[in-house]
Parts: C-alpha cells; structure tokens; sequence
C-alpha cells in the first residue's frame, strides 16, 4: 500500500454535514434518467410517452455505438421526454408502478465473477446501462466499450464539501462492492486502484481488505478525495490514447448487484446535506429519483438552490427535478437575495473565506453557512498563488487557464490538460478573488483538446 | 441600508443597456459594488464562493500602506523643523505640517488616476479596476514632498495610461505602475526628484518655522546622497558626521530605520514598512518569497562590495550592509514595490530568482551607478521586464518534462 500526503487543498467549514445516520427515503412518485450527466456523447431516444418499461430497459442508446444503452433504473411508465436547449435529450421521466418488472441478467456467485471473460462482463455491462458508471480519462466523457483501459481508478472516500460517507454507503452492500472490483478488474489491461481516506482509522473492511486492486492511502483536505488528484499521483495520463476509467463506490455496488443478483438494482444511499436542511442525514433511495422525495418537509424556507452533488460541482436542479446518476450528495442551501452594505470594507467576522484579510479565518474553529452569492465582480486574473495552494497536483493553475484562453493546444498539453477535468480545479474557482469561472474554462479546454487538437 | 438599496435598484435600468446613461455603466457598477459587494448570484460551476475580492486584498494593501503614510506626513514636517534649528519640535506641529504638503500630492494623485481610470473603464466597457486605490496612493508616498502638483499630475497619467491601461489593465501589465510614474517623473524632471534640494520643505510660510532661520551650513541630502559625494572620508565616518554639529540630521541606524530622515514621503520609515510587511505576510496578500528573496539578494551584494571597498573606503561600496538596508527606498521597495504579483514573476521558483535579482541589482545599481545614488525603482522595473522571461523558463522546463514522459511511454506503448 502506497502512501502519499497532500498538503494543498482546503475543507470550507460549512454548516449542514450530514449525520452519520441512514433512513430510507419514500418511494419516489417519479424517477428519470438524465442522459445529459453522460458527456462526450450524442444520444438516440429509444422510447415513446406512454411506453411502459421494466427496470433495466433500454431508454436511449449512444448514436454512434448502438449498443451501448441507457437504461430505466425502476418498472413504470415513459411520463414524459424533457429537451433542452437545441433538442437535447435533458430527462426521461418514469413513472414507477407497482410492479417492479425487471430486465433479467445472467446471475452469477462471487467466485464464479472472478473468472468471467472480459466479452461477457462488458456485455453485460452494456445491456444493464451499468456500464455508463465508467468516466473515461484524458477529458472526462462516459467511457467507450471499444477502448481497453490501461487501468480502473476508484476513490473510496469524498473529500467534498458535505459530501456522503463512503462507509455509509458500502455498509451492508461489502459483497456487492467486492463483486463490483472483480467484475472492473476483468475490464482494464493493468490493475483497479482504489484509494482509501488515510485521515480515517476506522476504514470498513470492504476498503482496507479489499482483493483484486492495489489500495492507495491518501492523506489530505479536499481535493485529495479527486479520483483525477490519486490517477495525477499513482500513475499520472501521458497522453491522449493512455485511458484509464474512473467510477464510484456506489457505481461498483450497482455492477456488484447486477452480476450477483442477476438484475438492475437500482439502490443507493446518498447524503442530504446544506445549511437549509432541517436534519441532514444519508438516504436510502433510487437511482434518478425524484427530489422532493427526499427533501420534502425536510428542508427550510425561503428561496433556495437545490443542487445534484456537492456545492463545488453538483449542478443546479428545480425542488422537483431528479439526481444524477454519479453524485452521492444531494445539497440545499439558501439562494444570495440580500447584499451587505460595505461588506468588503468591514471586517467581516461572519463571512466565510480561506483568507486572512477575514478575521474568521484568523480565528478558525466555527463553521459558515453561506449562499450563493459571488461575492464580487469578475476582474482579470491576478497572480496571487492562491490556485496553488488548492491544488496539489505538479500542474502550474493558472499557466494551464491562460494556454486554454489562448488556445495554445502544445501549452495545454504540456501543462497537463490531460491530467485534469473540471473537478480538480473547483476548488480554485471557489478561492479566486477575480471570480473566474475557472471550471468552464478547463471544460472548454479540454473540449477544444479533444475535438480539435 | 434597504433604503439605498432601493434607490439603487431604482436608477439601475438608466444605466443598464439601452437606458439613458448606458456608458457610464461602469461608474455605476462601481458605486454600487463598493457600498454593496456586488449581489450577483454564481450561475454555474462552485455554487459558492470565498468572501475574498480583489477589493479586499487591494484595500489590505492600503491598510498596510497606512503606517508609512502617516509617518511620512509626520516625518516631512519633523524634516522641516530640524532644518530650521529644532531640535525637538512637536508632534502635531509637524503632523500639519506634514499634512499640508502630503495631503495634496496624495488628492492630485488619486484624482488624475481615478479619472483616467473611469475614461477607459467606460471606452472599455469594463468595471473599474480596484488596482487605482493602491496605485493612487504608492504615487504619493515615492515621490519628495516637494514635488509640484502638476508634476505628481503627469506622472500620475503616465502611469495609469502607458504603465498600465494601454497593456488591457490591471492584471495585464508589464510594469508597476506606480514605479512607471515614478519612473516618469525621474527621467522628465530630474531636477525636482534627484539632488540635495527635493527632499526637505524648507519653504516655512504656511504652518512651518515662521520666521526661523535655516542653519548654518544647511544640506537636504539624503545618506545615500552623502555617501556618493564623500571624496575625502571613510563613508561609514562621514555618514556618522553628517549634520550633527548643527544637528539637523542624523543618520545613525536607529534614526534611519526609525524613518526620521531626509526622503521620498513614505520611503524613509524601514519599521514601517515592516509593519505593512506583517500585515501582507499575515493576510497572505504579499509574497514572502519575493521579500525574502530581495532580502537575500541585498545582503549578498552589499557584503560583496564591502569586501571589494577595503581598498577604497571612501566609495559607495562601504556603506555598511545593515545601513543599506534602512537607507533610501529599499524597505518600501522590498514591501509594497516587489512583491506586486501582477508585475512579479508568478511561479514559485521564479519568485525567489525575481526577488534575488532585485535585491542584487538594486544594490548594485545604488553603489555603481554615479549619476543617482538610488537603485531600488530601476532594480524592480528591470526585474519587471524581466519577470515573464523567468517565468517561461520555469515554465519551460515543466512543460518539458511532461512531454519526455509522455514521448517515453509512447515509445513503449
């Protein structure tokens, strides 16, 4: 085992942490898939309003390899297909019924995976949907079936804001987990690697005893809980066809179950976190499934933003929108409605920064809940060093932005663009003082790279 | 505040696209951020923010700036009370006085640069750029307190327009603006910013010694200025003579990091510009690489002449290595000058060779140079021009050893 110790980084001190408790959330009145989480890909619409589905059939495929399918996570009814801007595909709305009909799979026991060929765990893969789990690296997109990973990454802990507890979230499901790296490690051409939380001493055994991977420890704020900072540290990307797959704890629980129980379960346990939250506590629930379901009565008044992940890369969603398929947290905080008069002047004792120009910082120990206010206006870079100290990774930030501003694509390569994806660099967008939007530029970056370069 | 908020909200659309003062969109923005931190809510990407702006660490510089201005109105009125015979004149007597010559160089220099900052802001059409605040008061506190108003004017515009505004703005330029506008001022009128004349108010009409006298064999040198012009002394004895049998100056090591000597405005105090160190290095808003590494650099050079003066005691390159460090405009340099991070180099190995070469040159700059006894502005805009070069070389070489990786793996591969 591998030890490595981050030193940059940060974990912002927000109020809204979710106990270490697991309930089971109601049965969602809908539940959807959300082919937009998947990146890189265009996707066929396989389904009409009002076709009734099994959990684990066909909703949409990729249009360029038809075999690859998204698939419906619960038995019900097509309610409705919403599209966004220029026809995207933006939800599949399911309407659960009683039933509960599913797709059935090969089952298969827990030695038995070991020895699966790869042909016929991708297969299964593919028709499930499950293998939409795997993250493809260099940029980030859904991976592709036709590319042999050099290896499998999986981070075990989250270092985010708020975000689940991996422990919560494999308890009861350890068998499901260990079939999930047996089924990955028949994938890759090298090994899976999972990384452990080394702050932790109280690890489940289903990380510090796991088989079939080589365990990592890293140790260290956010982000060193980034799948993309452990792959920089393990065994950096080189270059653009060196892939390597990345995916979840709970993605390998769903593979897991998949292959032992022979059919699409759809359960997962996420985290409902954020300062307007009355209670904040895991939950048990579905894959996709409706919002309110869980935050129903649960979350205070008031304006608030409903946000499909941590504060830092989850995407905004309505109260009655659905979750992603890969965050475990789902976080509600209070919309910015009112401005402080001369509030950069004062000294700012409730005011929640990394930095000491605030006297909260200075004094430390107390915890913010603050919202989504920009908190000032977006200027031009200034070389303050304070991206370094979020991101511990051998990569210059803000050298590799000013490559992507200007299209420089030997700069960006050299400067490592295809090391990194939006999520290691959210943290030096909620430390920059120009208020850039540091996220949307690497993305743009690494579409410019792939598509063009 | 709701109240203000509303009227606020109330003339918004006038100023907003297709309203009646659209161009002056950018005055507005900036009024409305400065009394209110802007209410913009985060649309995509980090839901939240830290409450750090560029307003803040700019007003942090200010904040530490503060010390070295107050001491430099107190100390440019101290200056002129010795001049005339006082031996200890009293504090608020020469805090008026002070006040009364500072006070207007520091309006000219915020109101020329405010509104040159407003004329590109609004031909732009971006918000006002917060870098004026320090820029507006740095001006100040490097120039002699008895420079004309119309000169700190010029400067001022040259500055902001050529040192800055003409590269895209703050975050874009090459060099300090400040230090262009000193820079400026230097080469144009070298009479009003270099010599034994600038440097004390003699003119004792308004507030001053009224009436009093100049003593008797009266000079408005600085040390450094001493130490060139001494032919026939040792500097460190002449330096120690110096003004003390009339007592109008002193230039011991104590009276000089105390600041209690003949300089620009704010360059004279090296405790003050340690406290305004302290506050940079605690807020996090200044490099101490840069600091140090200037520090370093210093000391290097000056023990280097020292041990080359043996043979020449009466040379520049005897000034004692700790005297070096409290004369002039070193500390104030070191602190506020250097360590500006847009014209500073901006990698970390490229700091401390930023902050090295600064200290060294502005030594050697100070000593060898025989038309002005003084290096630390030439040192710092040099290291400017120079700063990006390192910067590509650091830069270089990482970027070098990733493509040697990835050539290497692709070889196996």
């Amino acid at each position: 085992m591998a030890d490595f110790r981050l030193k940059e980084g940060y974990d912002i001190p927000l109020v809204g942490e979710p106990a270490d408790s697991v309930s089971a959330a109601p049965r969602p009145a809908t539940v959807a898939l959300k082919p937009g989480e998947f990146r890189g890909v265009k996707v066929r619409l396989l389904v009409d309003e009002g076709d009734v589905v099994k959990a684990g059939s066909p909703l949409a495929c990729v249009k360029s390899r038809e075999q690859q399918v998204f698939t419906a996570p619960m038995a019900g009814t097509v309610k409705a297909v919403v599209r966004g801007a220029r026809r995207a595909l933006m939800e599949i709305v399911i309407k659960p019924d009683e039933a509960s009909d599913a797709v059935s799979f090969r089952q298969h026991d827990a030695v038995a995976i070991r020895g699966l060929a790869r042909d016929v765990v991708l297969e299964q893969l593919l028709q499930s949907g499950l293998f939409n789990v795997f993250q493809q690296r260099p940029f980030g997109n859904v991976a592709d079936p036709a590319v042999t990973p050099r290896s499998i990454f999986v981070s075990a802990f989250d270092t985010a804001p708020l975000a689940a507890d991996t422990a919560l979230i494999v308890q009861g499901n350890e068998a499901a987990f260990q079939a999930g790296l047996d089924v990955a490690s028949q994938l890759a051409s090298g090994k899976v690697h999972l990384s452990v939380d080394g702050r932790r001493f109280d690890l489940p055994k289903a990380f510090s005893e796991a088989k079939n991977v080589e365990l990592h420890r890293f140790s260290g704020p956010h982000p060193a809980g980034c799948v993309g900072v452990q792959i920089h540290h393990v065994d950096p990307i080189k270059h653009r066809r060196d892939v390597v797959w990345t995916t979840t704890v709970q993605g390998l629980i769903l593979i897991g179950r998949l292959f032992l129980e022979g059919r699409y379960v759809p359960d997962i346990t996420i985290a409902l976190s954020g300062s307007a939250v009355t209670a904040p506590k895991h939950y048990r629930t579905v894959v996709g499934a409706n919002i309110a379901s869980i935050t129903n009565g649960n979350v205070e008044h008031g304006e608030l933003r409903y946000i499909s992940g941590d504060v830092l890369t989850g995407t905004t969603s309505t109260p009655d929108g659905h979750l992603n398929m890969k965050p475990s947290t789902l976080t509600v905080i209070p919309e910015a409605t009112e401005s402080e008069f001369l509030g950069w002047a004062l000294p700012g004792f409730g005011r929640l920064s990394k930095y000491r120009t605030y006297p909260s910082a200075v004094l430390g120990g107390k915890k913010f809940a603050p919202d989504t206010k920009l908190n000032g206006g977006h200027r031009a870079f200034v070389a303050t060093g304070y991206y370094e100290q979020v991101l511990p990774m051998d990569i210059y930030p803000m050298y590799l932005l000013k490559s992507i501003l200007a299209q420089d694509f030997d700069e960006m390569e050299g400067l490592g663009i295809l090391e990194v994806t939006e999520e290691e660099f959210a943290l030096c967008e909620y430390a920059c003082p120009s208020k850039v939007n540091v996220q949307q530029i690497i993305r743009d970056g690494l579409d410019l790279v792939e598509y063009d370069g | 505040m709701k109240f203000l908020q509303n009227i606020f909200d109330k003339m918004r659309p006038d100023f907003e696209k297709g309203g009646k003062f659209e161009k002056l969109y950018p005055l507005f923005e900036a009024k409305e951020s400065f009394t209110f931190v802007t209410r913009d809510r985060t649309k995509n990407g980090a839901h939240i923010r830290d409450a750090l702006d560029t307003k803040r660490m700019m007003s942090t510089v200010i904040v530490a700036l503060i010390p070295c201005m107050l001491f430099g109105i107190y100390n440019v009125g101290y200056q002129h009370f010795r001049a005339y015979g006082f031996a200890d004149p009293a504090l608020m007597q020469c805090v008026i006085k002070g006040a009364w010559h500072v006070m207007p160089i520091i309006i000219v220099s915020y109101g020329v640069g405010g509104i040159w900052e407003l004329i590109f802001a609004v031909a732009r059409k971006h918000e006002l750029n917060e870098g004026f605040l320090v820029t507006g008061l740095l001006v100040p506190l490097t120039l002699p307190p008895t420079t004309p108003l119309w000169m700190v004017a010029v400067g001022v515009s040259f500055g902001v327009v050529i040192g800055k505004e003409v590269f895209g703005g703050t975050g874009m330029n090459v060099f300090n603006p400040a230090l262009t506008a000193r820079a400026f001022i230097f080469f144009a009128y070298p009479a009003a910013i270099s010599g034994d004349k600038c440097w004390r108010v003699v003119e004792n009409t308004t507030f001053g010694a009224v009436g009093g006298t100049i003593v008797d064999g009266f000079s408005g040198a600085t040390p450094l200025l001493v130490a060139s012009t001494t032919d026939t002394m040792a500097v460190a004895e002449r330096l120690a003579e110096f003004g003390q049998a009339t007592g109008y100056a002193d230039f011991s090591w104590t009276q000089s990091f105390v600041g209690l000597i003949p300089g620009s405005i704010g360059e004279t105090s090296a405790l003050c510009c340690l406290i305004g160190a302290a506050i940079l290095l605690i807020t996090g808003v200044g490099s101490a690489r840069i600091m140090i590494g200037v520090m370093i650099g210093a000391v290097c050079m000056a023990s280097l002449l020292n041990a080359i003066s043996i043979s020449a005691p009466t040379s520049m390159m005897a000034i004692p290595v700790k005297q070096h460090l409290v004369y002039g405009g070193f500390m104030f340099g070191l602190v506020y000058m250097a360590t500006d991070p847009v014209s500073a180099a901006q990698t970390a190995i490229g700091k401390w060779i930023y902050g090295f070469l600064v200290g060294f040159l502005a030594i050697l700059i100070r000593t060898i140079n025989p038309a002005y006894p003084e290096g630390m502005m030439l040192a710092i805009l040099f290291m400017n021009a120079f700063a990006p070069l390192i910067d590509y070389f650091v830069i270089a070489a990482h970027m070098k050893k990733r493509m040697r990786r990835s050539k290497e793996s692709q070889a196996y591969a």
